[in-house]
C-alpha cells in the first residue's frame, strides 16, 4: 500500500515547503514527518517523499542511509539513546549503559521483545555536563544514576500498560 | 583573570525567559532596530571593532567574514546559523537556544543586515528537540507581533528565520556539509574554492556563523562594538569581549559559565568548576571540544622570544594562560569552542583516546579516502591497544596515519581526528608504552571516578 500522511500532518507539509525556494531541501524535514507517523522509513516512504519533493528514490534513499537518525528498518515503541561520548564516560557513562542492557534484556542496538524500548548508543548529544544522560523519544535525561534510570523507565512502562 | 559577567545570560535566570514578553521587558530587539536603520558597511563596523572571534571552532573574525558578502545581481543572499553542536564536550549554543531564542532571533535580525540578508535559516540538531520548539515559538511570536516580516520597526528591511533540523551527523557542523545538508542531501563536505559567501546555499552568497556568534551581535550594537571588546583581555590581539564557557568531565561544578576573555585554564578548571572531586589530581585538559589536541596539568610556557604571544607566561604554568583564540593555538591546541573537558589522574589515557577515536571513526561521512579509511584504521588500532595487544610499531603508526589524513580531504573532520591522536601520543607516549608493555596493567583502569 502507497504511504499516506494523516490529515493534520499532511496539512503540516505545506509549511514546510514554503521555507524553501526548491522542494528538494524539504526531503529531510518530510522524512522526520514520515518517521515520526510510521516509526522508520520503509521503501513506501521513500516512494512518497521522492515523489513531493520530485526527486528520485535514489536520492532519498541516498539521504536517508546518510543520517543516523532515520531508521531503517522498524523500531521500538520508545527510542533510547545514551551517550558514550568522553564527557559523559568520564562521568559513567558506560555504567548507565550496561544497567540499561540488562534492565531491558537487550543489547545496544536492540529492541525490547515486547517492542517497547529500542536501545542505542549515541555521539555526544550536547549535554556534555550533566553526563551521564540518555535521549528517550524527545526528552533529555540528565545526571543520571541506576536508580535515576529505573524510575525513567518504569514510569513509561507503566504508561504503555 | 576571572570576570564573570551577564551579557548573553542576562535572561537565563529569569521565569519565562523564552517569551517574547520577558525578552521586550528586558529591553530586548532594540538592538536589531537600530540595526535596520543603520547601513549595511555601519553594522559591519560595529561587529569589526568588536573583535568577535566565531565561537564555532575556528575563531574567524565575524566581522570580517560578514565583509566577504557581496550583493549578486540576481540572487538572495542567505545568513545561515550553524546549531549543529555536535562536537564532544560542546554544551552552550543548547542553552541560548532553549533559554534565550528571542536573542538568536534577534541577532538573525542584525546578521541578516550585516550580510544583505532578508532570510536567515538556523540549522539545529534533530535532537534538540526543547530547543528546536522554543525557537519555533520565539519566531511565530515575533511574526505575530511584526517584529519579523515585511517591515519590521516600520523600516522596509524585511527579515524571516526559518529552522531546519538536521538527522543526526557530525560532519553536518561542518559549513559546507551543513548547507548540503539543508539543501536535502546528503551531507558531505563541498569542495572550497567557491568559497560559501561566492556561492553558498542553493548556490547563493550565504554567510555561516554559530549560534553564539550570532546571540552576541545584539550586545555589541547595545553596547557599541569598542565597549564589547574592551572587556576583553586580549582585546589587543583582536580578541574581544566575553563569551561562553564550558567544562565538563572531573570537575565538581561541570557547566556553562559567561566570563570576560581572559579568564584562564585554571580559573575555569577552579573557580568556575569547582576544582577537582576528592581525593583526584588535575592530569590533562582538552581545552576547547574534543578536536583540540590535549594539554597535560604540568606544562610550562616556554616563549622567550619577547615579541612571541605567551612571553608574558613565559616560564609560569599553562593554567595560567587567558583562553583566547590566538594564545591557545600559540601552546599548540586550540580555543575551539572553549568548553573543554577535564581529565584527573583517575581517567586512563588509553581509554579517553579511545574513546575519541572511536568517535571520530564513527562520524568520518566517508567522501575522502584519507579520512575514511585512516580513521577507520586508528580505531582499529586503538582498540587492540585498549585490550592490552599491539606494537610500538602500531604506536608509531598512529601517528603516521593521522599525519597523512591532515592536508589531505575536503574538509577540516580530517584535521579534527587527526589532532586530538596526534596531541595524545605526544602528550602521553610515556603512558602509552607503559600500557603496551604491561598489557594494560598499568591503566587505572577506566575513565569514570
Ligand atoms: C567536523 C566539523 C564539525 C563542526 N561542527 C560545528 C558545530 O557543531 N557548530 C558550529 O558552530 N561550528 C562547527 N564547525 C565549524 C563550522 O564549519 C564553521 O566554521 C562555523 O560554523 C562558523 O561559524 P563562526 O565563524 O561563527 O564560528 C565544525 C567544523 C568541522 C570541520
Ligand atoms: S559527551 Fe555526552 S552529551 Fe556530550
Amino acid at each position: 500500500m502507497p504511504f499516506a500522511l494523516s490529515t493534520e500532518r499532511e496539512r503540516e507539509t505545506a509549511d514546510i515547503f514554503s521555507r524553501y525556494p526548491n522542494k528538494l531541501a524539504a526531503c529531510i524535514p518530510l522524512l522526520h514527518l514520515c518517521q515520526e507517523q510510521n516509526g522508520w522509513i520503509s521503501d513506501e516512504v521513500i516512494q512518497f517523499v521522492a515523489e513531493r519533493c520530485e526527486v528520485s528514490t535514489a536520492h532519498v534513499q541516498g539521504v536517508v542511509t546518510f543520517y543516523t537518525l532515520f531508521n531503517q528498518k522498524p523500531v521500538g515503541k520508545h527510542q533510547i539513546w545514551v551517550c558514550r561520548t568522553l564527557s559523559c564516560a568520564l562521568r559513567g557513562s558506560d555504567q548507565i549503559a550496561r544497567h540499561l542492557q540488562k534492565k531491558l534484556g537487550v543489547h545496544i542496538g536492540e529492541t525490547t521483545k515486547d517492542g517497547l524500548f529500542t536501545l542505542r548508543e549515541a555521539e555526544c548529544l550536547a549535554a556534555c555536563g550533566q553526563g551521564p544522560m540518555m535521549l528517550i523519544d524527545k526528552t533529555y535525561h540528565e545526571n543520571l544514576t541506576p536508580e535515576k534510570v529505573d524510575k525513567i523507565l518504569d514510569e513509561l512502562t507503566g504508561e504503555a500498560k | 583573570m576571572l570576570k564573570p559577567v551577564q551579557i548573553l545570560t542576562r535572561n537565563y535566570g529569569l521565569p519565562e525567559s523564552w517569551t517574547l514578553q520577558v525578552y521586550q521587558s528586558q529591553g530586548g530587539y532594540q538592538s536589531a532596530k537600530k540595526a535596520l536603520s543603520w547601513p549595511q558597511a555601519q553594522v559591519i563596523e560595529e561587529v569589526k571593532k568588536a573583535n568577535l572571534r566565531g565561537r564555532g571552532g575556528a575563531g574567524f573574525p565575524a566581522g570580517i567574514k560578514w565583509s566577504f558578502m557581496r550583493p549578486h545581481p540576481t540572487k538572495p543572499a542567505y545568513l545561515v546559523v550553524n546549531a549543529d553542536e555536535g562536537e564532544p564536550g560542546t554544551f552552550k549554543d543548547r542553552t541560548i537556544m532553549e533559554r534565550d531564542p528571542h536573542r538568536l532571533i534577534e541577532g538573525c535580525m542584525i546578521g541578516c543586515r550585516g550580510v544583505g540578508a532578508h532570510t536567515a535559516y538556523i540549522y539545529v540538531r534533530h535532537e534538540l528537540h526543547l530547543a528546536k520548539d522554543r525557537l519555533w515559538a520565539a519566531i511565530r511570536e515575533a511574526r505575530s507581533a511584526g517584529i519579523l516580516g515585511p517591515r519590521p520597526f516600520g523600516v522596509d528591511y524585511p527579515v524571516d528565520v526559518q529552522v531546519h533540523t538536521g538527522a543526526g551527523a557530525y560532519i553536518c557542523g561542518e559549513e559546507t556539509s551543513l548547507l548540503n545538508s539543508l539543501e536535502g542531501k546528503r551531507g558531505e563536505p563541498r569542495f572550497r574554492p567557491p568559497f560559501p559567501a561566492q556561492f553558498g546555499l542553493f548556490g547563493c552568497p550565504t554567510t555561516v556563523n554559530n549560534v553564539e556568534t550570532i546571540a552576541t551581535t545584539p550586545s555589541i550594537i547595545e553596547m557599541g562594538g569598542e565597549a564589547f571588546s574592551r572587556q576583553s583581555e586580549l582585546h589587543h590581539l583582536g580578541d574581544g569581549g566575553s563569551r561562553l564557557f564550558g567544562v565538563s568531565g572531573h570537575v565538581r561544578t561541570p557547566g556553562i559559565y559567561e566570563a570576560c576573555i581572559g579568564l584562564t585554564l585554571r580559573e575555569l578548571i577552579y573557580d568556575l568548576g569547582g576544582g577537582l572531586p576528592e581525593g583526584t589530581k588535575l592530569m590533562a585538559i582538552i581545552p576547547g571540544g574534543s578536536s583540540c589536541p590535549v594539554l597535560r596539568a604540568e606544562e610550562i610556557v616556554n616563549a622567550p622570544d619577547d615579541k612571541a604571544i605567551l612571553h608574558p607566561w613565559h616560564g609560569k604554568s599553562i593554567l595560567d594562560v587567558p583562553i583566547g583564540v590566538d594564545t591557545m593555538r600559540e601552546l599548540g591546541t586550540m580555543a575551539g569552542t572553549t568548553c573543554a573537558i577535564v581529565l584527573s589522574d583517575k581517567a586512563c589515557p588509553v581509554r579517553a583516546l579511545h574513546n575519541l577515536v572511536r568517535f571520530y571513526a564513527h562520524e568520518s561521512c566517508g567522501q575522502c579516502t584519507p579520512c575514511r579509511e585512516g580513521v577507520g584504521w586508528m580505531g582499529r588500532i586503538m582498540g587492540k591497544l585498549v585490550e592490552g595487544k599491539g606494537s610500538i610499531e602500531e604506536l608509531d603508526m598512529l601517528y603516521d596515519i593521522a599525519s597523512n589524513i591532515m592536508g589531505n580531504t575536503i574538509c577540516a573532520f580530517g584535521e579534527a581526528a587527526a589532532m586530538p591522536m596526534i596531541g595524545f601520543l605526544r602528550k602521553f607516549r610515556p603512558e602509552l608504552v607503559q600500557y603496551l608493555h604491561t598489557g594494560g596493567k598499568s591503566s587505572t583502569g577506566g575513565l569514570a571516578l
